[in-house]
């Protein structure tokens, strides 16, 4: 029974591949959303880049404000919990919450465990930096990946590393190192053995973390990811429909760069970077 | 033989690897000239119906797909490739390519956690069937085929060249590409 939900939780991110999911505070912004093409929506109180000028510790949302949502819209609905808080994910599941994002973006909850994902009938998203961290969480039972990059900055760059990271450490994976690389990621060696056979992640990864443009996403698809996550850049930028609009479209033809130089004529401002050696708080460091 | 697969978003490599797999030839479908090249049959996959409907639309290959399917192209669309080809969705104004003779209620399990897995009968082989947030065929017209029932309910249909699973056979077996190639070929 667990091992068919977690099948049946691996394939809806497979129907998520090539969409992109946006973040969005309320039922209006979800619908603006839905509109725009997003395949699915991550509903939150607040952006990253809202949740750094705030400061403080930042929690799951309002599970009222979630239900609206999911009221509003026939996408899936994903939201995030803290890392490690079983009990915020289990009240995600109680409203029945698509996907969970266990997520750095809130502040951790626990410094040593994340959740037991397998424990869940509902499908978990996490974070990664590096194959070893999105290997720990997929052996957690984590059904969908995406990079961290840095949230809330509006800046490409760790989003980029990331991905990259793991798409050279899958490259990396060899029969003589297995053993050694299974110890050093500190998950089973079945699993290590099943990237190494299908050389990829064995479930869907996305990116995230400082996507703000139609040229970082089409990036982001060119160096390998199977969709985008977007948080603040759209609803912190100056035309969020049409942004919305043109990230989507940018998504599915990424490799069409006559079509998205048009995407990106007269989108506005977009929302103002900052770059992450200029913060604080550096969100992609929390999770282990 | 040429099968174009509608990529705009969703399920589609699945299809495509099953499509290697039988030695069958596809490309996808991402815009108008895709859509407008010749080819034998087209497959809409799994994904979100109002992100392949919009796309459908503002990328500019609706016209040319609609045309082709009224026109006799054989298609094959797998859940929200059935909600894209049904004349009508229940309690919804959603409207695409409206060709196939059936109404169909959107998200009709639930979320999530309605997903399932079942095993039924397929043109006498029993199939692994993968329903993720899955539509139902509540109303079928005259000419249209029931192909497969899971608790009663239809889960494959057929209206002349268009066959219609709310299932993913994408996700488990050959078995009804099979049957969608055989279908363009005539038998």
């Amino acid at each position: 029974m667990a091992k068919e939900r977690h099948e049946l939780n691996k394939n809806l991110a497979q129907m998520l591949k090539g969409g992109v999911i946006m973040d969005v505070t309320n039922a209006e912004q979800a619908k603006i959303a839905q509109d725009a093409g997003a395949c699915a929506v991550m509903a939150l109180e607040k952006i990253p880049a809202d949740i750094r000028v705030a400061g403080g510790v930042s929690r799951m949302s309002d599970p009222k404000m979630i239900s609206g949502i999911q009221k509003a819209v026939s996408i899936p609905v994903m939201a995030k919990c803290r890392i490690g808080h079983i009990v915020e994910a289990r009240i995600l599941e109680a409203i029945e919450i698509d996907y969970i994002d266990e997520s750095e973006v809130l502040t951790p909850a626990d410094d040593l465990f994340q959740i037991d994902k397998s424990q869940f009938k509902v499908p978990f998203v996490c974070g990664a930096k590096n194959l070893g961290e999105a290997l720990r969480r997929i052996h957690e039972g984590a059904s969908m990946i995406r990079t961290k990059g840095e949230p809330g900055t509006g800046n490409v760059v760790q989003a980029v590393h990331h991905m990259r990271t793991i798409t050279r450490e899958i490259a990396e994976l060899r029969l003589d190192n297995l053993k050694v690389k299974a110890e050093e990621y500190r998950v089973p060696l079945s699993l290590v053995e099943e990237v190494l056979a299908k050389k990829r992640l064995p479930v869907v990864n996305f990116a995230a973390g400082g996507v703000a443009t139609p040229a970082d996403a089409s990036l982001m698809m060119l160096l390998g990811a199977e969709g985008v996550f977007v948080g603040s850049g759209i609803f912190k930028s100056g035309d969020p429909k049409k942004r919305a609009n043109a990230i989507v479209k940018a998504v599915t033809n990424y490799q069409d760069y006559g079509m998205i130089a048009k995407l990106s004529e007269n989108l506005g401002d977009a929302m103002v970077g900052i770059n992450e050696k200029e913060i604080e708080i550096l969100m992609a460091e929390r999770g282990w | 033989m040429k099968i174009g697969i509608l990529a705009v978003q969703g399920a589609f490599i699945e299809h495509k690897h099953i499509l290697d797999s039988l030695g069958i030839e596809s490309f996808e479908i991402r815009q108008k000239k895709d859509a407008m090249s010749d080819f034998d049959g087209l497959i809409l996959p799994g994904g979100e119906s109002t992100v392949m409907n919009k796309l459908l639309r503002e990328l500019d290959i609706f016209e040319t797909l609609k045309k082709k399917i009224n026109s006799g192209l054989p298609v094959f669309g797998t859940c929200a490739g059935v909600i894209l080809l049904s004349k009508k969705v229940k309690n919804d104004n959603f409207l695409c390519f409206e060709s196939a003779d059936i109404e169909v209620e959107r998200n009709a399990y639930g979320r999530q956690l309605g997903s399932f897995l079942a095993k039924e009968e397929f043109n006498d082989s029993e199939i692994k069937m993968s329903f993720i947030r899955a539509p139902k065929i509540t109303k079928t017209g005259k000419g249209v085929e029931v192909l497969a029932r899971v608790n009663g309910d239809i889960v494959a249909a057929r209206d002349k060249k268009q066959l219609m699973t709310t299932f993913h056979p994408e996700l488990n077996t050959d078995i009804v590409h099979k049957y969608f190639i055989e279908m363009i070929k005539g038998i």
